[in-house]
């Protein structure tokens, strides 16, 4: 054989590789997502007396078990924030939007979330944010259909 | 706080977290030349220009020595299993149903191995070190793959 790379054409090939994982959630992520289901956001409560969204399996500090979760307000503060202009096909989102990272109120911790808006002028650090709840629910974190401005 | 139909439906005790990746292979120059190939029906290896093994499918560098192969190097349809299992769990969207082998073979000629099917023999009848031949599928039907090889089977007389 004597082909050269000059007189073969080139060949590609898309393809999909596929994990069709499903997890056991553990005590503490069951609570929440069971909550988040329920359209309510459990905070982890620590033996330090904050509160932590989402709520980790043990505590950042000590490393101990996570017992207490309590139920908190759906809303927080804006504490990070990325402008997507162009929205991916797998995005929570099918027009530009940002991932915010939230923090609910008196809370520790952060969640990283989308957040709807019209223009990219609408987004600051500090602003207030709250869930806008998925019209049907599963016990997922996209239960939180995306954050949306809070305007009080 | 939203109510939810849902609400009395029990703890969620599972998540089911799928990973979809999407990607778009490029054929490398090594792979074009075993592709191109066997699209006519002919396989194509290459050499390690150190240590002279010969790789098929190809590959475009010596995984002992590191360096680029070179020299394309045309090997018949015969060759031996160095391994294999019997596959007795179904694949979801496979069309083959178990219990079927699946054999590591390695051409004569070449210093690595591929995957691929045996047929034409019973489960248990099947050895390391068997002798083995392809059976291609109808000439129509090539494309870029070594699924133009339907299987491979023992070569006559040696698994009796
Ligand atoms: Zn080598």
């Amino acid at each position: 054989m004597t082909d050269t790379l000059n007189e073969l054409p080139p060949l590609t090939q898309d393809f999909e590789l596929g994990f069709t994982y499903t997890r056991s959630l553990g005590p503490v992520l069951s609570r929440f997502l069971t909550g988040l289901r329920d359209g309510q956001v459990l905070a982890a409560r620590t033996r330090a007396g904050t509160l932590l969204v989402p709520p980790p399996e043990f505590e950042p500090v000590s490393g101990a078990s996570i017992k207490e979760l309590e139920p908190v307000a759906a809303e927080g503060t804006v504490l990070s924030w990325c402008w997507v202009s162009q929205p991916s096909s797998s995005a929570p989102l099918n027009k530009p939007f940002a991932w915010v990272l939230v923090r609910f109120e008196g809370c520790d911790g952060a969640m990283l979330h989308a957040l709807a808006a019209d223009a990219k002028e609408q987004v600051h650090t500090g602003m207030r944010v709250r869930v806008r709840w998925a019209p049907e629910r599963v016990g997922n974190v996209k239960d939180i259909a995306c954050f949306e401005v809070h305007k009080q | 706080m939203s109510s939810n139909p849902n609400e009395s439906a029990g703890p969620v005790t599972m998540m089911q977290a799928p990973l979809y990746l999407q990607y778009r292979f490029t054929a490398g120059t090594s792979s074009l030349s075993f592709l191109h190939a066997i699209k006519r029906g002919r396989l194509i290896g290459r050499r390690c220009p150190g240590c002279e093994s010969v790789y098929i499918p190809c590959r475009g560098s010596c995984a002992r020595c590191g360096v680029a192969t070179c020299d394309n190097i045309e090997l018949t349809d015969e060759g031996v299993i160095d391994k294999f299992t019997v596959v007795h769990i179904p694949i979801p969207n496979n069309p083959i149903k178990p219990p079927f082998v699946v054999a590591h073979i390695r051409l004569n000629g070449a210093d690595n191995a591929f995957h691929h099917l045996i047929g034409e023999v019973d489960n248990d009848k099947v050895k390391l070190g068997m002798k083995v031949k392809a059976v291609w599928r109808p000439e129509s039907e090539w494309d870029y793959g070594l699924d133009n090889i339907r299987y491979f089977k023992p070569l006559g007389g040696e698994h009796d």
